[in-house]
């Protein structure tokens, strides 16, 4: 730091400007490039689905999410989010509580271990399934004698959907517990406060955020996941269909414009997480930035 | 004993770890192996015969070709976007910087009908570059749009935050000791972004590798030209052929493994180059 500054005070800053305005175009430049290609890349896809779902009006587009199928398939969609998410929140907590607060061997291993699903193609993580649940698969005999469907039914469905979205809650939570550190909680802890009143009255009120924006993460992705959803599902229709497969079937049939029409809900779905991930990550900001001024006005007063 | 009865001051922690390797073992690991225990049930041979048929190489060739095109080119223009957002002023910047994140929120099924809609000969994008000759959508050239769709947050949010911390100071030095903007670019921006660049670019092709949903609908999925990995293992597993379809997905996470694991030493990389410029 000093030594720049001591270099950069000789130049008169008339030279300093006349030596950059040869340069002056390239902010210009870079910065038209790249929302060029933003807009190409991203922007232009997204304002295509809803001028495609709008292309024969407002009554036809209303119907089409109206229609008993793509209700059927909206209620599916939601009833696998509605168990996978809170079976990931719990899991996320636990694992989140175990490897930040605690030292034990082959922590970093678990931790790649819960990473796993990321690095799956969403088609294999349907086909495991298949492998274990399936007619030829481990249980296939058992599940066939017994009168029960796990494959081509609602269970592969929230299956599929717990496996590609189980790290999202325990990725958002380990670094933001392992930054809180552990003094809080073995003060609580020392003060003689339970388990859990440690932990909702402690640990909790300060992760609350990154909580919240990883059950809205494992949420946006339980609600859209498609491969491996795909692969379990058997595109039963009214049945098994959630709404990211209705939007295929309506597809393949060349029922364009009711396909772009559902599929406008799931970007609305979208937009809706980055607008909550925008309010979050304010959220969290300002509570960190409270909480070190906090510890700075606590040490001030030791002094 | 002793040392595995160390008392913690904290309660809790083996109810915690027990219920995460409980879920983790019967979600995650359990139905992972299966994949590997299902392939045993091949000969090496029939294994061998089926990974190694013309139409399984030529879609690991073009996964493995265009997933790495798309992460060049995202590592490019993502180093840009992650340039331009950090460090210019622009009207509408936390909307845009917001939107980067679109290809993680957004539903692939939804983005494989968009990207199909642009690029199609009646889209927008589609028909001019029709008329020049430039087919995209259900050609190899579709794949790759929706391989750079899906790429972008990765290389931009493994950047901007090395960008935000990088010190101006080595910039203006090496400007006011007359370096080109060229050469404080090559010889300052670029060693210091680089390795998170590199991160950025194998989570960006990773993510690709195993893309499924995007890629269907804009691919035109023709055998030996536009058809990539996952959609073969879909087709094998249609014709009930899981042995077949197991071996082909096994060939494909043993390469996820890998790149799970460089991925983990590459951000651990990062983490520590970010530690030094800090110290």
């Amino acid at each position: 730091m000093h030594t720049s500054a001591v270099i950069t005070t000789p130049v008169p800053i008339t030279a300093t400007r006349a030596k950059r305005s040869p340069v002056a175009w390239v902010p210009i430049l870079l910065t038209g490039l790249a929302l060029a290609y933003l807009a190409l890349v991203l922007f232009l896809p997204m304002a295509v689905v809803f001028v495609e779902g709008l292309r024969k009006g407002l009554d036809f587009y209303l119907n089409a999410l109206a229609e008993p199928d793509a209700l059927a398939a909206m209620k599916l969609t939601l009833l696998a989010a509605a168990i996978a998410v809170p079976l990931n929140l719990v899991f996320g907590v636990c694992a989140a509580w175990a490897i930040a607060k605690f030292d034990f061997r082959g922590k970093a291993l678990l931790i790649t271990l819960i990473d796993l699903p990321f690095s799956v193609s969403p088609v294999i993580s349907g086909l495991i399934y298949v492998l274990i649940f399936g007619k030829q698969g481990w249980f296939g005999e058992w599940l066939f004698d017994h009168d029960l469907k796990v494959i081509f039914a609602v269970p592969g469905i929230v299956l599929a959907t717990i496996f590609v979205t189980f790290p999202f809650v325990a990725r958002e939570l380990i670094p933001l517990m392992q930054a809180q550190g552990r003094d809080e909680e073995e003060a609580a802890a020392l003060l003689g406060a339970s388990g859990w009143q440690t932990f909702w009255r402690v640990t909790l009120p300060s992760v609350k955020w990154g909580l919240l924006y990883g059950v809205i993460l494992t949420n946006a992705r339980a609600m859209g996941e498609f491969g491996a959803v795909s692969v379990v599902s058997g595109h039963i229709r009214g049945e098994t269909n959630t709404l990211p497969l209705h939007i295929e079937i309506l597809y393949n049939e060349y029922n364009f414009t009711a396909s772009y029409a559902c599929a406008t809900v799931l970007v609305f779905l979208a937009l809706l997480t980055l607008v909550a991930k925008v309010i979050v990550e304010a959220r969290q900001h300002r509570a960190m930035n409270l909480a070190v001024a906090e510890a700075r006005e606590v040490q001030g007063s030791k002094a | 004993m002793a040392l595995l009865q160390r008392r913690h001051v904290l309660p809790g922690f083996g109810p915690a770890l027990g219920v995460t390797l409980m879920y983790l073992g019967l979600i995650v690991l359990i139905p992972l192996s299966a994949a590997f225990i299902k392939t045993f049930t091949l000969t090496w041979d029939a294994f061998w015969l089926t990974v190694t048929n013309p139409r399984v190489i030529a879609s690991f060739k073009l996964s493995f070709g265009v997933s790495l095109l798309a992460a060049a080119i995202n590592a490019v223009f993502g180093l840009l976007v992650a340039w331009v957002l950090v460090r210019y002023e622009l009207p509408g910047k936390r909307v845009i910087d917001a939107l980067v994140d679109l290809p993680f929120a957004l539903p692939t099924a939804v983005a494989g009908i968009a990207l199909t809609a642009v690029y199609s000969t009646k889209g927008v994008l589609g028909a001019p570059l029709a008329e020049l000759g430039i087919k995209v959508a259900f050609t190899p050239l579709g794949v790759l749009m929706a391989l750079i769709f899906i790429g972008l947050p990765f290389v931009v949010r493994t950047v901007q935050p090395v960008l935000e911390d990088m010190d101006r100071g080595y910039e203006e030095a090496a400007h006011s000791l007359g370096a080109t903007p060229l050469q404080t670019f090559t010889r300052v921006i670029f060693p210091t972004v680089m390795p998170a660049l590199i991160t950025g670019f194998t989570l960006a092709f990773a993510r690709a590798l195993g893309e499924y949903g995007s890629v269907v609908f804009i691919a035109g999925n023709m055998p030996m030209v536009s058809e990539i990995v996952p959609l073969i293992i879909i087709t094998k597993l249609e014709q009930f052929d899981y042995a077949g379809a197991t071996a082909v997905a096994v060939v494909m996470l043993v390469f996820s493994f890998i790149l799970l694991l460089l991925i983990n030493f590459l951000q651990w990389w990062v983490r520590k180059r970010r530690a030094e410029e800090k110290a």
